[in-house]
This record gives C-alpha cells, sequence and structure tokens, in this order.
C-alpha cells in the first residue's frame, strides 16, 4: 500500500486505471493471445446453444464411438452423443464456476479476514486458528474431503470451492486491515467519531481491495481447474450434464472406443487455465509492483 | 531445540482434534440414513432399528464423538458398509502404493525441477531461461488427470509399453506401474520446482557474498552450487513441502485414471457408494498427512535453517 507521503509525487503521472489495464494486456504477445482466448471462451458458453451443431444430450445408438469427421469434429461418444457439442456446453459449467466461487469466496473471505483484522482479540483469535488449519490443505484436498462428506450437485460444489478459496482470501484481508488500521486517516475518522461499520466500509475495504481483486483473478482459473477435478472424480457436475471434467471421467470409462473426448475436453481446460493465468499474471504485475516476479 | 521440537507436537494435537471434530460433525449433520445406506431400501424397520443401535446410532451425540475420538486412536474406523470388511484392512492395503507413488513422483520432480530452475537462472532471460519458462506455464495450467490420461492412451495402450492399470507385485512389478502415473505427477512438480529454483537462486546470486566469492576467484560451478544453490534451499525446502501436499491430491485422480490401488481411490469409491464408514476413514488419513506433513515441514526448517533454531 502507498503511504500518504508518496502518493502526491505520484499523482500527475499516474494514468487512470483502464489505460493501465489495456497497456499491461497488449504489452505482450502471449498476453494478448490469452485475452483473445478469453475473450472466446466467454463468447462460446454464452452463445452455447447457438454455436453448438447437435444437442449435447441427445443419444444415437447407430452413431456410437465416431472418430472426427465433417459432421462431427471431435467424433462422438460411447452414446453417439457429439463431443464437440459436449464441449461448447461444458464451457458453460466452466465460466459459472469459474465466476461464482471466487466471487463469493472473496466476499466470505474479505468479511472474516476484515473482522478479525479490525477487531483483534478473541475474534481474531478463533479466526486465525480456523484460517491457518483450512490453510495447512492444498485446495484440491480441502475440496474434495469435503465434496466426499456432502456429495456433487451444483451448489455442493459452489460451496466446496467457496470454501476452499475462503482461507486464502481472509489472510490477505486481515494482514492489509491491520495495516491500513493504524493509517492516520482510519485514527481520524476514529477520533471524529465515526460509527464502526462506517469506518469499515468507507475506509478500511476501498482500501484493501487491490490485492484481494487480483487474488479474485488469479483464482478464477483455479476454480475452473477444481470443478473439473471434482466432476471427473464423479463429485461435481452430475452427469449427463456435460462438464469438461466428466467428459474426461465418461471418455476414460471408454478409453477403448474412442481417445477423442478426452482429448478435445483436456485440450479446453488447459487452453483456458493457461489464458486465464496469463491474464490474471498480468493484471496482478500491473495492480501490484512489489510482487512482480524477477524477469 | 529438543523444547523447540516439543512445542510443535504439542502445537499439533489441538490442531489434530479439531480436524476430528468438523470430520465428524460434518458427517453427523449429513441428509440421509447410514443405516439405511448399509442395508438399501428393501430392509425392515426392526433391521433398521438394530442397526443404528449396533452402530451406536441412537447414543448422544457427545458419547458417539468420544467413541469416534477413541476409535481413531485406536486405529478402529469400523467396518465398509459395502463389503464388511475392517475399514482399517482396507486403509493398510492401500496405503502403500499411495505413499510410493507420491515419494516416486517426489523424487522425479526434484530431479527434473531443480536442474531446470539452474539451467533457467544461469542462462537468465536467455533461450533455456524462455523453454522453463513455458514448460512451467504448461504444467500450471494441464490438469494432472488429462495428462495421466494422454500418457496412457500414448505409451499404455497403443505403445503397450506400460500397464493399463493395477498397483504391482514385487518391488520391480510396482516400480514398473507406477512409473507412468508417477511421471504424471513429476511434470506438474517439474514446472513448480523449476520456477522456485529458478526465482531463490536468481535472488541469492545476487546478494553481496556471491560477488565476494567471484571477485576471490572461485570457479563459477563452486558459486553457483557451493554459494548459490546451498543458500536457495531454504524457500526450495518450503516449496518442497507445499508441492508434497499437492502431490498426495494430485494422487486422488491420477489413482482413478491409471485404476490403480490407493488411499485416494478407495475414498472415490467409497463415495459413489456412501461407504459412511470408509469415507470417515478416508478423510481422516488425508486429513493426518497433512498434519504430519506441515509438522515435518517444521521440523525441516529448524534443521536446514539454523537462524529459526537460535531466535526461538
Amino acid at each position: 500500500m502507498t503511504s500518504l507521503s508518496e502518493t502526491p509525487a505520484q499523482l500527475p503521472a499516474q494514468p487512470n486505471t483502464l489505460q493501465i489495464l489495456v497497456s499491461v494486456l497488449t504489452a505482450r504477445a502471449g498476453t494478448i493471445f490469452a485475452v483473445c482466448v478469453v475473450v472466446l471462451f466467454v463468447i462460446v458458453a454464452t452463445l452455447a446453444p447457438l454455436l453448438a451443431p447437435y444437442d449435447p444430450l441427445s443419444q444415437s445408438m447407430i452413431k456410437i464411438n465416431q472418430l472426427p469427421s465433417a459432421q462431427h469434429w471431435l467424433g462422438t461418444d460411447q452414446f453417439g452423443r457429439d463431443v464437440l457439442s459436449r464441449i461448447i456446453f461444458g464451457s458453460r459449467n466452466s465460466l459459472l464456476f469459474g465466476l461464482i466461487s471466487p466471487l463469493s469466496a472473496a466476499i466470505i473471505g474479505t468479511t472474516l479476514g476484515v473482522i478479525a483484522g479490525y477487531f483483534g482479540g478473541i475474534v481474531d483469535r478463533v479466526v486465525s486458528r480456523v484460517i491457518d488449519l483450512l490453510l495447512a490443505f492444498p485446495e484440491l484436498l480441502l475440496a474434495i474431503m469435503i465434496a466426499a462428506v456432502l456429495g456433487g450437485g451444483f451448489w455442493n460444489v459452489i460451496f466446496v470451492i467457496t470454501v476452499a478459496f475462503v482461507p486464502g482470501f481472509a489472510r490477505v484481508a486481515r494482514a492489509q486491515t491491520m495495516a491500513v488500521k493504524h493509517e492516520p486517516y482510519v485514527e481520524a475518522a476514529i477520533s471524529m467519531g465515526v460509527r464502526t461499520p462506517a469506518i469499515i466500509f468507507r475506509h478500511i475495504v476501498p482500501n484493501i481491495m487491490a490485492p484481494i481483486v487480483v487474488l479474485a483473478m488469479l483464482w478464477v482459473a483455479s476454480a475452473i481447474r477444481l470443478e473439473a477435478s471434482l466432476s471427473f472424480l464423479g463429485i461435481g457436475t452430475p452427469p449427463p450434464n456435460p462438464s469438461w471434467g466428466n467428459i474426461i471421467r465418461d471418455g476414460l470409462n471408454n478409453i477403448f472406443g474412442s481417445p477423442w473426448p478426452i482429448v478435445g475436453a483436456g485440450a479446453a481446460i488447459t487452453l483456458v487455465v493457461l489464458a486465464f493465468n496469463l491474464v490474471g499474471d498480468a493484471v496482478r504485475d500491473a495492480l501490484d509492483p512489489s510482487t512482480t516476479s524477477s524477469n | 531445540m529438543a523444547r523447540n521440537l516439543f512445542m510443535r507436537l504439542l502445537d499439533a494435537i489441538p490442531t489434530v482434534f479439531l480436524v476430528l471434530a468438523l470430520v465428524f460433525f460434518a458427517m453427523r449433520i449429513l441428509p440421509g440414513d447410514p443405516a439405511l445406506a448399509a442395508l438399501g431400501d428393501t430392509a425392515t424397520a426392526e433391521q433398521l432399528a438394530l442397526l443404528r443401535e449396533q452402530m451406536g446410532l441412537n447414543d448422544p451425540l457427545w458419547l458417539q464423538f468420544f467413541d469416534f475420538v477413541k476409535g481413531v486412536l485406536t486405529l478402529d474406523f469400523g467396518r465398509s458398509l459395502s463389503n464388511g470388511r475392517a475399514v482399517i484392512d482396507l486403509i493398510a492395503y492401500n496405503l502403500p502404493f499411495t505413499v510410493e507413488l507420491t515419494i516416486v513422483a517426489m523424487l522425479m520432480g526434484i530431479l527434473a525441477g531443480v536442474p531446470l530452475g539452474v539451467l533457467a537462472a544461469t542462462n537468465r532471460n536467455k533461450l533455456p531461461d524462455s523453454g522453463v519458462r513455458v514448460f512451467s506455464l504448461i504444467g500450471y495450467a494441464i490438469p494432472d488427470f488429462y495428462l495421466g490420461a494422454l500418457l496412457l492412451i500414448t505409451f499404455a495402450l497403443n505403445l503397450g509399453w506400460f500397464p493399463i492399470n493395477g498397483g504391482g507385485v514385487g518391488f520391480a512389478d510396482r516400480m514398473y506401474h507406477v512409473f507412468l502415473p508417477a511421471l504424471t505427477l513429476a511434470f506438474v512438480k517439474a514446472a513448480f520446482i523449476g520456477r522456485l529454483t529458478r526465482t531463490s537462486l536468481l535472488e541469492v546470486l545476487g546478494k553481496d557474498f556471491v560477488r565476494t566469492a567471484r571477485a576471490k576467484g572461485a570457479k563459477e560451478s563452486r558459486v553457483i552450487y557451493r554459494h548459490g544453490l546451498r543458500n536457495a534451499l531454504l524457500p526450495i525446502t518450503t516449496g518442497l513441502g507445499l508441492s508434497l501436499l499437492a502431490t498426495l491430491s494430485g494422487s486422488v485422480a491420477i489413482e482413478m485414471v491409471f485404476n490403480r490401488p490407493g488411499v485416494g481411490k478407495l475414498l472415490v469409491n467409497a463415495i459413489a457408494e456412501r461407504d459412511y464408514a470408509v469415507i470417515q476413514g478416508g478423510v481422516v488419513v488425508f486429513a493426518m498427512f497433512v498434519v504430519v506433513i506441515n509438522l515435518l515441514m517444521d521440523l525441516v526448517y529448524i534443521v536446514v535453517d539454523p537462524r529459526i533454531r537460535v531466535k526461538s
């Protein structure tokens, strides 16, 4: 966080956020490519019913395990369903989980972190202990353990991924709040008798948002991967609804039939996760120069 | 130092207790009746009542929790609801396969990752550096179960070089069976460890004592390995701990891909069958893994970095 004394010096040269964002996202060929992939992904997911050549659920016994052809670009699976259409519809799941989970985790985690950081004392001790405990678990393992207990399904997956991400947000929010709490403007607000909720929402939260936003962006990719992993394990999106993870799961059960569902869905996950990672890194480098990796 | 170790051990106890409490209460707030799940829809009311009594489901919650903790401490997780075998036997059979996969994958990942990182750091902003960067970007993005499926299709199914499933019998056969699954996990490890080694090594190589070493005419290889890599060990060790945990969680999907025995596969299959006893046992095993690995990481820091010893 910039301290008060150095802010004025930077002011004249500082372009607005949008300009920074555009310049960062077009600085490298790799990032431009990543932005294109992300845009394409969002378009495909929103327009899936218009773009998909077939109904992703319609089965056909006479067309099982076909190789790629002009009619079926990625062939068909063991139920005669068009693989490309399933992958196109599967993107909707990925987009939905990729957006909702980091967002809800950011809201819950930030709330917990700010409360712990601002009030301190016993609240902080309890919250920190639980955060430390959850942070000890890798997100995937935590998600698998919770899903093991709860089972799959749309809301459960949202819940599982959110819980897996909350501790990370809470830790950052707590640390940032503790740093901002002692800034002169917060102390001034307290001494003027501003009520606590107003201090938190008007003075603390806006000043800790940058790292939270960066974290949320970086975790879009993780959320997409996590949903795919859970669906692959059969504790995510339940079949017959297509999800990139359960397309690969179906593909493995039919590995002697056709490898194309696995190849296609896996390539889609890899490409989209790679793109979101690159965009997330670029945004982080722009918003938070202190974490820029030594290049 | 002994006191330090003792304090860390003491600190792990409430963590273990909290984990057990979370597992227990999460299993209890579940909708659904374990007795019904065990007997199926055809069970009569009397059979259900009898099994509930046997499983202790009629006892007060605190007594059930007490029994559960006692069970964990005495390694008694009950019996599988689907095949009647003791859960601890199932775990004892599957655990070595998971441990074996994790260790081999970690070794492969370190053996590939550290040299890659050194190569990238010593050729900064040149071709090898960019190559390692692209490799690690792909390693971060590709899901391990997808990579595993690709390796399985290519090397086991089409080329026939490796078995397509199972865990193997006897040391040589087991190593043969673990190779492809471990290679899959190691790919992601190597990407992570390579990147980490590069960053830590570059940071150390910028320090004054490295300049001094060069100034006094030490050979470049000595500067890099003796002065550089040795001091880069601490951040790398931290990364290895995290990496070990990630490998463990990755092993779950990999065991499914390669259809090999292991705690992950045991757990996932139990989820499909709603086999509560096995789910509970599997989750506890993974939780204990996490606690123990974190504890070991703390101990390794004390050994690797003498400053920690002095400070506390």
